[in-house]
């Protein structure tokens, strides 16, 4: 992996397509690189959302946990992909567990650093909106796709 | 097939039965006259005759190269679909066909490819995909995406390690319930679009799957750059006659049995968010 400085990941990130300038200025002082081994949590349900991850490589299994079971994987995140958005909506606190699978490295955002600076600049707030609303909606999409169990007996 | 003994059932041997899932067998079949068959398209369908239970429309699922027999992959959901996955090497039954436009392969030359399967759905889509990798020359890169509802219910699951190690292939799997200790990618086929690196205007999509799977699949594709031109899905109805003449399958003017099975998605597009069409 070829060393980029954190303005030239945030700026080539798909996620962050077409946000000015100065608005990736902001991000950068509220990122920073992060490495995870295989197994290790990125989150863990029911602890504060004071982060989310831009994921680079590899790959992240999405996780509830259940009593007696352990956890089972709901959903899988991989390059360029968003790993939460709890950190937007109050009181801010993880929903499922997310554990790497293999290594995984991110860019990690600083949520409290996020949400001061949207306060102070509602048109940063606004453009990351625009782009963690379609990303709920697509989740929630699947989810309730996966629900329908399309691929049941008599489900078609 | 429009020939006048189209009706008429082709006695056919069955030479193996295959358990691919728990309800789900591929039957290799001997026709008794394997002409018809002979230049069978990939995504065309047979109407197999479970003698004194019913008539079925089943998707061809073999490789289109190989002579003298037929594949079916059944899934065993009802009374014939049951009969026919529980017979045995040996017995017969009957096969009408092939009949249905089949997948574009010769509008897909020169173009990447990709496939989108979910649940059975492999099972006519193999066809097209033996046929790119026996004339790899004429196509640029293949990716198959393949969704089932859980790791067990994966079809050709050898083929499908066989296929991830031919040349500019990518397939990638993933499922709905990975239950405890499952390690590959769990999520809806749509969830796979996000590891793809597409060449919109260089793409053609061939997708097959349940009804529903196909509406997020198309309007997937769509966001993501491919016209309606370049999206053929495979279609599900009660096909009877097979040749168009008795009405069963009808969709909004179509029939399914005849048109189809595989449309171009702009020719159905304004009507599979309509319901009871």
């Amino acid at each position: 992996m070829k060393t980029e400085t954190l303005e030239a990941v945030l700026k080539t990130h798909p996620f962050l397509g077409g946000l000015a300038e100065h608005h990736l200025h902001s991000l950068v002082s509220c990122a920073k690189n992060v490495r995870f081994e295989d197994g290790d949590y990125l989150s863990r349900e029911g602890e504060q959302a004071d982060v989310f991850y831009l994921i680079r490589e590899g790959e992240v299994a999405v996780e509830i946990r259940l009593p007696e079971k352990g956890g089972i994987r709901v959903d899988t995140l991989g390059a360029d992909d968003i790993l939460g958005w709890s950190w937007i909506i109050a009181p801010y606190v993880w929903h499922y567990d997310t554990r790497a699978v293999g290594v995984v490295r991110a860019l990690v955002l600083d949520a409290k650093c996020l949400r001061n600076k949207s306060e102070a600049d509602h048109d940063l707030g606004y453009e990351l909106l625009k782009r963690f609303a379609p990303l709920i909606e697509q989740r929630l999409s699947s989810t309730r796709m996966q629900l329908l169990d399309v691929y049941g007996r008599g489900a078609s | 097939m429009t020939a006048p003994d189209s009706f008429l059932p082709i006695p056919a041997l069955i030479r193996s039965v295959t358990r691919e899932t728990q309800d789900t067998f591929t039957l290799e079949v001997c026709p008794e006259r394997q002409s018809a068959f002979d230049a069978f398209e990939p995504g065309q369908f047979s109407m197999i005759y479970v003698f004194g239970v019913a008539e079925l429309p089943i998707s061809i699922s073999g490789d289109p190269a190989k002579q003298n027999s037929l594949t079916y992959t059944v899934r065993g959901v009802g009374k014939a679909t049951n009969a026919l996955v529980n017979s045995g090497r040996n017995d017969w039954i009957g096969v009408r066909g092939p009949f249905g436009r089949g997948w574009p392969m010769k509008e897909a030359e020169g173009k990447d490819v990709l496939v989108v399967a979910g649940g059975i759905g492999l099972a006519p889509l193999r066809p097209a995909i033996y046929h790119m990798l026996a004339h790899r020359e004429l196509y640029g890169r293949i990716t198959v995406l393949y969704g089932a509802r859980s790791p067990r219910d994966l079809l050709f699951r050898k083929e499908l390690q066989r296929w991830r190690k031919a040349p500019r292939i990518q397939v990638l799997t993933t499922v709905d319930y990975g239950g405890v200790s499952y390690r590959g990618h769990v999520g809806v086929v749509t969830t796979l679009f996000r590891r793809l690196r597409l060449d919109p205007a260089m793409t053609i999509a061939l997708a097959c799957g349940p009804e529903i799977m196909l509406r997020y699949v198309t309007m997937d594709l769509e966001s993501r750059g491919l016209t309606q031109d370049d999206i053929y899905i495979s279609m599900e109805r009660n096909m009877k006659c097979g040749t168009g003449l008795c009405g069963h399958c009808q969709f909004a003017s179509a029939f399914v049995c005849k048109d189809g099975p595989v449309f171009p998605f702009r020719s159905v597009a304004k009507w599979i968010h309509k319901y009871e069409v």
